[in-house]
């Protein structure tokens, strides 16, 4: 493997590296055919092996040019930058008016609420100081007086237990400096296990947590991130509720956002604004961002100022989420028991079910101290295992009923409760408690969507 | 020399101007689907659509620059309402899915028009965002990518006109309507794949430009993959005259406009430069304007008879004034036909305020401003007759002041010649300001889409596509059977590749000639009488013609037809032969008819033989006139005949 230059790879990269040209500068790339071409080395973004070099040209288009044998290229000019003193217009004219505002807090802990554009070499970069955000959105700054840093910057998928762990503190922190409510801005793929972690370890919140991302990235100009950050600042500044909440598009249009209960949401598609649902449940509430109106909802919440603030943070990391598929070997329990894991949660089929060659393993896991744990690959509706034999079977086996409880959420109650007590009866009373609104008792008919079924 | 105020093209030399004109012809491609989705490449008038408000934000530079325009628009609270039909849209158009891979048959198309053009392909192609702002992209950009550089199309004269770019890209969504804030825009032409040819500034004459942009989109059509009617080519055009600026024409939809926006423009900015000469003749400098104040000169007109000042005056609105020193005489100069300069402020007026347009002292005493008012506004804004002009607004405050702010830097770009400014143009010719040009190219990678690499075996894909030059489809046209001059009139015609098709389809049925002229000229008389001919869909001329072959039409009929399908679309040849009385005449009754008459006739019959023909044929035809081919009815009726005359024993001597 040879190393990388710019994205370019092979006898190309060699050919750059040598020639120690950078991104920007102006190079003129001579064929073996006579053709010439000129413009400004661009990074190869494509994860592809071909010699193709990127250029932008004068009229500002990007094309690729073959390198083959015989191919010239020279080094025009190295990038000119350009010094001098921002100009930045603000994009509103007015300014908020004077008088205190709630404080709220903004953490950076991924997805890029604001960015800029280089449109020179089409990089992106995330702007994340409070003057940037407000410049960015300045919306905001006529809702709460912001304060924002930045905790860390990664992609969502590659968010882990620690990430929780540090968010949580940061969260711990800003509240006790006084703040009305707290945003943390984060990735959407995994925002909901995020939303579901924080919500167990903030116990006694005082005050509304939102996350918040955006399903189009900000240097667009259709992006939805300003839309639902305004959302979830009006929401931390305003909100009657302090509980955890995922504030995101409500529906395709800009109108108005969701408040979802942190422990009940779900990214429910791939790319849509709308993504974000509640399951078993409805959300809190509706926000009108430019109206700057909140519509409760949901009237079953913990109320803002009532109780104090007590972080239990920690999340046991030797817990699996095992989806069962047909067919499924009972090795993949057995390998987990083995390796000293200490809890399971299963995403069974139905109403609670995994295949009965399975319940040995189970077993076996069970009298080991393992706990397990079932929820349903149907996410809506809640486990009974009762009605079945296998249920039944898995229930003699030792395996907890996770009600309607989503397989992600029970799955991070469960790392959260066995980083907290070592007994698998305390652990089981525990997944059994309604701890921060996980748990719905009550479907009613009107809580399970229509889908679409005509033309 | 006097300023007059009327504009002529009268006397006009145009390369003495030094006219430049570079056309950007913009062409949408007959595609399976669009350019980044699986959606059918059509327009759509009915069925169930999804309806949705987005707004769309200024993006911002890494410098820290927002576009103007689209600051503005955002500023203003535009909202954009899209209609989404779900049979030509996805998720795709509604921006809530990224884009798919381009569309290699675009590509292909497009490198075959490249190929003709002596265009050099690029060896990658790279799809770029272009930020637009107007909302007719639901995104905020428009996705663009190169593919080929280069090349060139020969004038009559000789003249090589060079190509610089030739692109893929994206066709907008189209405006449908406008209320207030709201601009509603339908997502099903969002997406169509379009063809875009840039030529160089090479072209010096109106007619030049005309015949380029003719040449060009006769290439688009002989290519057979591009799609006809109104709208599915767009031409824009950049034009400049020595001392003037490159002004951006956008949306010519009709190629024989092309000569007189171009002539009309070059006038435009040759009058513009006329207008600063005579104001710099005056002494009129541009810090002049620097200080002028807007005032508020509701007071003069509290008993106004002027309809349109008082209806603002009753919604709350003032009237604001602001004086252009030593402009006097300027504003009611023509810079076009029907133009005057105090158009082109009013354009900026209703830009860039938002009102509905101004009155200045030029025009004034009319619209119901009497002289004793003006009087009054000279007095009170301190201003000198026969020397100042005044503009005068009438609407809310805020949007007067920014009207007429607006006012006064145009003005002030009159001192100094040519704004340069994105214009539309109007049905007559002339055009209209619609923007100030984006800054520097708003353009940044599309990271979604993976760049396309341009191989061997998709340029051999192209060159099956590659369109024969048009000597080599006149001969080929004239090989079918048609008149030098109908196969001059066919290879001009949109709907070439239908025609070749028909013609090729109903070879020994329908006459060549018969199929051309359905084209050339019977449609171009219903289009005259202003029938909208585009509405009739492919599959109805092949319908048409196969009953003309079956002889179940007459041909006298398809005027007739051609009529009532582009009047009831949806509709078929069958349902307009009923509908017209045209029909229901079948072979069968027509032999039956012929059987009576012979038996009528059978006295003659006998006495005169074969020679009765023109008699019976009289008959018959009177009967079903238009109903039923002739021709079709002499084979019976000869049949009939001679069947008769052998039963009878004298059919042969």
């Amino acid at each position: 493997m040879s190393e990388t230059y710019l994205g370019y790879s092979g006898e190309l990269a060699k050919v750059l590296r040598e020639l120690g040209v950078g991104v920007g500068d102006r190079v003129r790339v001579v064929k073996p055919d006579g053709s010439v071409y000129e413009g400004l080395l661009m990074p190869r973004y494509a994860l592809s092996s071909r010699p193709i070099i990127v250029l932008k040209l004068d009229n500002g288009y990007n094309i690729g040019v073959r390198y083959e044998p015989g191919t010239r290229i020279e080094l025009v000019e190295k990038r000119r930058v350009v010094v001098g003193g921002r100009v930045t217009v603000p994009l509103l004219e007015e300014s908020p008016p004077p008088g205190p505002k709630p404080r709220v807090y903004i953490i950076g802990a991924g997805g890029t609420i604001a960015s800029k554009i280089e449109y020179e070499t089409g990089a992106v970069r995330a702007a994340m100081s409070p003057e940037e955000i407000v410049e960015a959105v300045p919306e905001i700054a006529f809702v709460a007086d912001v304060g924002a840093g930045v905790l860390f910057n990664i992609l969502s998928e590659n968010m882990t237990p620690e990430h929780w762990e540090k968010i949580v503190d940061e969260v711990a922190k800003k509240i006790e400096a006084g703040y009305d409510g707290i945003v943390v801005t984060h990735g959407t793929d995994t925002m909901a296990y995020t939303a579901a972690a924080l919500a167990f370890a903030l116990r006694g919140l005082p005050v509304p947590v939102v996350l918040v991302g955006a399903q189009r990235s900000s240097d667009r100009p259709s992006s939805d991130a300003a839309f639902n950050l305004h959302a979830a600042v009006l929401t931390a500044a305003r909100a009657p509720f302090a509980e955890v909440v995922v504030v995101m598009h409500g529906e395709t249009g800009d109108t108005y956002a969701l408040a979802h209960r942190g422990v009940k949401v779900r990214k429910m598609h791939t790319s849509r604004r709308d993504a974000f649902q509640s399951i078993n449940a409805l959300p809190l509430a509706k926000i009108w961002p430019s109206e700057g109106r909140i519509e409760v909802i949901d009237n079953s919440f913990r109320k803002r100022g009532e109780e104090e603030l007590r972080v239990e943070n920690g999340f046991e990391r030797r817990v699996a989420l095992v989806k069962y598929y047909p067919g499924m070997s009972s090795e993949i329990i057995d390998f987990l028991v083995d390796r000293g894991y200490r809890g399971i949660v299963l995403e069974g089929t139905g109403l609670g079910h995994v295949g009965e060659w399975l319940v040995d393993s189970i077993r076996r896991a069970v009298e080991e101290g393992v706990v397990v744990v079932m929820t349903s690959q149907c996410l809506f509706g809640r486990v009974n295992m009762n009605v079945y034999t296998t249920g039944r079977k898995l229930l003699a086996a030792g395996v907890i009923p996770g009600e309607d409880m989503l397989p992600e959420v029970a799955f991070v109650k469960l790392s959260w409760v066995l980083a907290h007590t070592s007994s698998p009866e305390e652990a089981k009373k525990l997944m059994l408690t309604n701890l921060a609104g996980e748990i719905n008792p009550r479907h009613t008919v009107n809580l399970y969507p229509r889908w679409p079924h005509e033309g | 020399m006097p300023l007059s105020p009327k504009a002529s093209l009268e006397g006009i030399d145009f390369r003495k101007l030094g006219l430049k004109v570079g056309l950007e012809i913009h062409q949408q491609l007959a595609t399976r689907h669009k350019l980044f989705c699986s959606c059918p490449v059509e327009l759509v008038e009915e069925g169930p659509e999804d309806v949705f408000p987005r707004r769309l934000r200024p993006t911002r530079s890494e410098i820290g620059e927002v576009d103007v325009a689209a600051l503005f628009e955002w500023r203003k609270g535009r909202v954009y309402e899209y209609h989404a039909p779900r049979a030509a849209s996805c998720l795709v158009e509604a921006d809530e899915e990224p884009p798919h891979e381009i569309n290699r048959e675009a590509l292909v198309i497009a490198l075959a028009v490249a190929k003709a053009l002596h265009a050099k392909p690029v060896d990658e192609v790279h799809v770029m965002r272009k930020i637009v702002i107007d909302g007719s992209n639901t995104t905020g950009f428009q996705r663009t990518a190169i593919v080929a550089l280069g090349g060139y199309v020969t004038l009559s004269s000789g003249k090589r006109v060079g190509i610089q770019t030739i692109c893929v890209e994206e066709d907008a969504a189209r405006k449908i309507g406008e209320e207030g804030v709201r601009v509603k825009y339908k997502l099903d032409r969002l997406g169509i794949p379009l063809i875009e040819v840039s030529t160089a500034p090479d072209l010096e004459t109106p007619e030049e430009a005309q015949e380029a942009a003719y040449l060009i989109g006769q290439l688009f059509r002989l290519t057979g993959r591009v799609r006809r009617g109104i709208g599915t080519i767009r031409q824009d055009l950049n034009v400049s005259i020595k001392g003037g600026a490159k002004v951006e024409i956008k949306g010519v939809q009709r190629l024989d406009l092309i000569a007189k926006v171009v002539a009309y423009e070059a006038l435009r900015q040759y009058r513009l430069l006329q207008i600063r000469d005579e104001l710099r003749s005056r002494g009129v400098k541009p810090e002049d304007l620097d200080n002028v104040e807007i005032v508020d000169v509701t007071d003069v007109f509290r008993g106004t008879k002027s309809r349109v000042i008082r209806r603002a005056l009753s919604r709350g609105g003032r009237v604001l004034a602001v004086k252009l020193p030593g402009f006097h005489g300027i504003l009611g100069v023509e810079v076009q036909p029907g133009r005057r300069f105090g158009t082109e402020l009013a354009d900026y007026a209703r830009f860039w305020g938002g009102v509905g347009g101004l009155f200045h002292t030029d025009e004034l005493p009319a619209y119901g401003i009497t002289s004793e008012e003006v009087e009054k506004l000279y007095e009170k804004l301190g201003a000198r007759k026969g020397w100042d002009a005044i503009v005068i607004v009438a609407d809310e405050e805020r949007k007067a002041r920014k009207a007429l702010e607006a006012v006064v830097e145009r003005a002030k770009q009159a001192l100094i010649g040519v704004p340069r400014e994105t214009r539309a143009a109007l049905e007559d010719g002339t055009t209209r300001y619609m923007r100030p040009q984006p800054g520097a190219a708003r353009m940044y990678p599309e990271t979604d889409i993976p760049p396309f690499e341009i191989t061997e075996d998709v340029l051999k894909e192209a060159e099956a596509l590659v369109p024969e030059p048009p000597e080599k489809k006149l001969e080929k046209l004239k090989s079918y059977g048609l008149s030098d001059e109908l196969a001059q009139q066919v290879l001009r015609d949109i709907h070439l590749d239908l025609i070749e098709k028909l013609i090729e389809e109903f070879r020994g049925r329908v006459p060549a000639t018969l199929i051309a002229s359905t084209f050339t000229n019977i449609l171009r008389s219903l289009r005259h009488e202003g029938v909208d001919v585009e509405a009739i869909p492919e599959h109805a001329y092949r319908e048409l013609f196969s009953m003309i072959a079956e002889g179940r039409l007459a041909k006298d009929a398809i005027p007739d037809v051609l009529k009532f399908l582009a009047e009831n679309p949806g509709s078929n040849v069958s349902e307009a032969i009923e509908k017209l009385g045209l029909g229901g005449v079948s072979l069968e009754e027509v032999e039956r008819e012929v059987e009576k008459i012979l038996d009528q006739l059978e006295g003659e019959l006998r006495e005169k033989g074969e020679r009765i023909f023109g008699k019976v044929m009289g008959r018959v035809m009177a009967k079903y006139r238009g109903r039923v081919e002739g021709r079709v009815v002499a084979e019976i009726v000869k049949r009939r005949i001679r069947e008769r005359l052998e039963k009878l024993g004298v059919g042969k001597r």
